[in-house]
């Protein structure tokens, strides 16, 4: 009974023995995996941010003032309400579900903040948190009409569209619009905050920093279990290159304004849903009920529960939005959340490669879905472009989204990548 | 091997599960009547029957899906409650179910340690991808790279991975649910390989299958259902007629009236040939 497979080359790594599979060895394959994995339609990414590098150089040949710094500050300060949205909406759409009802939730809870903070005079912090949890609860209904009553969040959620505008609209009565205080904190953070350029640049190297020293630990560990890890030179040259990277975008940003506190606090918030979804056991159930529902019920996870911690998720950054894009505006009013608000959280979420079909995206796809459709937005009222024609770009730019995720999937489909 | 084997044999006094009476009904229907069932450690038993003979049904019960109206299940001797998929679980019986047992958008790693992750608030990678490896090692599967997403998997690998899954809490005893139904001759036969190492690690194995052939190479006992009753256990050196006649019931039913009539035209060639000009 011997085992050829055990006596061969036993110094060979664990995850290295099967001699049929050809590994990428140095940067040079490094890069050709990368080509194969692209053409056998697993992207990720890379649609989006070669569909931004042409919607900048259209923008920036027709204007230049839309590359200028303080036109990116601004860039990022309206990217940051509707993002925090669309983070929420990437919960959602990770499990293959919708919810149509986040603009109008984030009115309810701009509403709620201007009624309860400046009308009423409670405390911020405590307004802040009820119109969460306003959030919270509404996201709870969803997800027990979905698994009680069996309701498709689709209908559901366009239910809770129309229901949230007009609980919007009651709150706020016959005024129909409140003024936040300007001079208050609530408002130059939405407004004025910027981090200090001494600050933004050290805070920059730490993601760098993390990299190297997560990435020795990592490889360390690996190397201990005998199984292959990646090269030290190939870490360092992507530490490397992330640090540039990141300083020569604050060097930019402080030729300007800087770095505003409030996309600060939108890319925390990214950082820490992509450490939720991918690191943590959570986040994998999200990925399995998306992939296949039956299969994570019978490997043992409550799928009900990661409904509902979805759904509530998704209605609480979206009630979150509605507060920093009051502060944004120093306004609530029946306006806030109507419009284009929905559509364009959704689209972020699609355009930056998240599925709609469920178990794929990452939180990194609403940060990078929001700046194409903000770049477009801003580029447009740059060149004295009406809204008309807005909507129509923005609504081509998502058909294409979307059929790149169609074209992607078949792919995957058909190379056998799901 | 040898040795794992010959323990399993002594213990045959003792049996790892034994059913007791198990009686099942749903409403007016009785779909399973005091069944008695035992599996010993290394031991192969395959549980087949025609369609509707409770051979599902049985297996929902041991995997805790259902809960049996009325009989006892004994677990290495002492009765126990299957209350639930997870009671089962601890029991140490594990479930590999035909279909819908893994997520294809996840690689191999993540579903076979699905729902049992490693360190719930940082996933340990590290441990999970060597235990992967280990589980997978010893059904001496040929899997390229524990970090392909499973669509990317033949059947027959899909099956392996399932395996491996149910292997991961060290159960006592295993049941597969048609585990070669979908799959060609090869991977089928990968399969079998794997329920035979499975069994000589020690395990108890309850096989479904429709497919004699796969019956007869690896179960140690073959035990017939039919119509919710046991009919009889047999060993994989019974005829085909017996068995056949055992889970359809009768000796002079559809599948021997069709053998006696390919016979009848094979040999009686003067018949034959009449009905071939005809």
């Amino acid at each position: 009974m011997s085992n050829s497979n055990h006596s061969e080359s036993p110094a060979a790594y664990l995850d290295r023995s099967d001699t049929r599979v050809e590994h990428a060895v140095g940067l040079l394959g490094w890069f050709k995996e990368f080509i194969d994995r692209v053409r056998s339609g697993d992207v990720g990414s890379l649609p989006v941010v070669v569909g931004l590098i042409i919607i900048w150089t259209v923008f920036a040949s027709l204007n230049p003032i839309f590359l200028s710094s303080n036109n990116i500050v601004n860039l990022l300060y309206d990217c940051s309400t509707i993002g925090v949205i669309a983070l929420g909406i990437v919960c959602v759409l990770m499990l293959g579900e919708i919810d149509l009802s986040v603009g109008s939730m984030s009115g309810v809870g701009s509403a709620m903040l201007g009624v309860l903070w400046v009308n009423q005079e409670l405390p911020l912090s405590i307004v802040i948190m009820c119109a969460i949890a306003a959030g919270g609860i509404v996201g709870f209904t969803y997800a027990f009409l979905r698994i009680r009553l069996g309701m498709p969040s689709f209908v559901s959620t366009l239910a809770g569209l129309l229901a949230l505008l007009g609980f919007q609209l009651y709150i706020l009565g016959t005024s129909g619009s409140i003024n936040l205080p300007y001079g208050s904190a609530l408002v130059n953070f939405g407004q004025l905050m910027i981090m200090p350029a001494w600050l933004a640049h050290s805070v920059l190297m730490l993601p760098g920093i993390a990299l190297l020293g997560f990435g020795l630990r990592h490889q360390k560990r690996r190397k201990q279990a005998n199984l292959s890890s990646g090269s030290v030179a190939g870490l360092l040259f992507r530490v490397a290159a992330m640090t540039v990277a990141l300083q020569t975008v604050a060097v930019y940003l402080y030729l300007g304004r800087g770095l505003p506190w409030m996309f600060a606090l939108f890319v925390c918030l990214v950082l820490a849903m992509d450490y939720a979804l991918t690191r943590t056991k959570w986040g994998r159930s999200m990925r399995a009920v998306g992939g296949n529902a039956e299969a994570a019920r019978r490997a043992g996870i409550n799928v009900d529960q990661i409904y509902i911690s979805a759904f509530v998720a998704c209605s609480m950054f979206a009630a979150l939005g509605g507060i920093l894009s009051a502060s944004r505006l120093a306004s609530a009013s029946t306006q806030a959340g109507t419009g284009d608000v929905n559509l364009n959280a959704i689209a972020a979420a699609v355009i930056g490669g998240t599925s709609l079909f469920g178990g794929r995206g990452s939180a990194y796809s609403a940060l990078l879905g929001i700046i194409v459709i903000a770049s477009i937005a801003n580029g447009l009222t740059l060149l004295n472009m009406s809204s008309s024609l807005r909507y129509m770009i923005t609504g081509a730019v998502l058909a294409i989204a979307v059929i790149a995720d169609s074209l992607a999937r078949r792919s995957r489909v058909t190379h056998g990548r799901a | 091997m040898t040795t794992v084997r010959s323990v399993g044999v002594l213990n045959k006094a003792e049996p790892i599960l034994s059913l007791k009476g198990i009686s099942k009904k749903f409403g007016a229907v009785s779909a399973l009547n005091n069944i008695e069932l035992e599996v010993h450690a290394g031991e192969v038993v395959a549980l087949v029957g025609d369609n509707g003979a409770g051979k599902s049904t049985l297996i929902k019960i041991l995997a805790g899906v259902h809960l049996p109206s009325s009989g006892k299940v004994l677990f290495e001797g002492k009765a126990v409650e299957l209350s639930s998929p997870s009671a089962s679980l601890e029991h140490g019986i594990a479930t590999v179910f035909q279909d819908l047992a893994l997520c294809e958008n996840l690689d191999i790693v993540a579903n076979i340690f699905l729902g049992q992750e490693l360190s719930t608030l940082h996933l340990d990678e590290v441990s999970m991808e060597v235990k992967a490896w280990s589980l997978l090692n010893e059904l001496a599967a040929r899997i390229p790279n524990v970090r392909d997403v499973v669509a990317s998997l033949s059947g027959g690998q899909r099956q392996t991975v399932a395996i491996a899954r149910s292997l991961l809490l060290n159960p006592k005893v295993i049941l597969l649910d048609e585990p070669t139904a979908a799959l060609g001759v090869a991977q089928t036969a990968e399969v079998l390989n794997m329920v035979e190492r499975v069994r000589d690690k020690g395990l108890g194995v309850i096989i479904i299958s429709h497919n004699m052939e796969d019956v007869r190479a690896i179960a140690d006992r073959i035990v017939v259902l039919r119509l919710g009753e046991n009919n009889g256990v047999f060993t994989p050196k019974t005829s085909n007629e017996e068995l056949i006649g055992a889970i359809t019931g009768a000796k002079d039913n559809s599948v021997s009236r069709r053998a006696a009539e390919k016979n009848k035209v094979s040999h009686e060639s003067e018949n034959g040939e009449k009905y071939v000009q005809q």
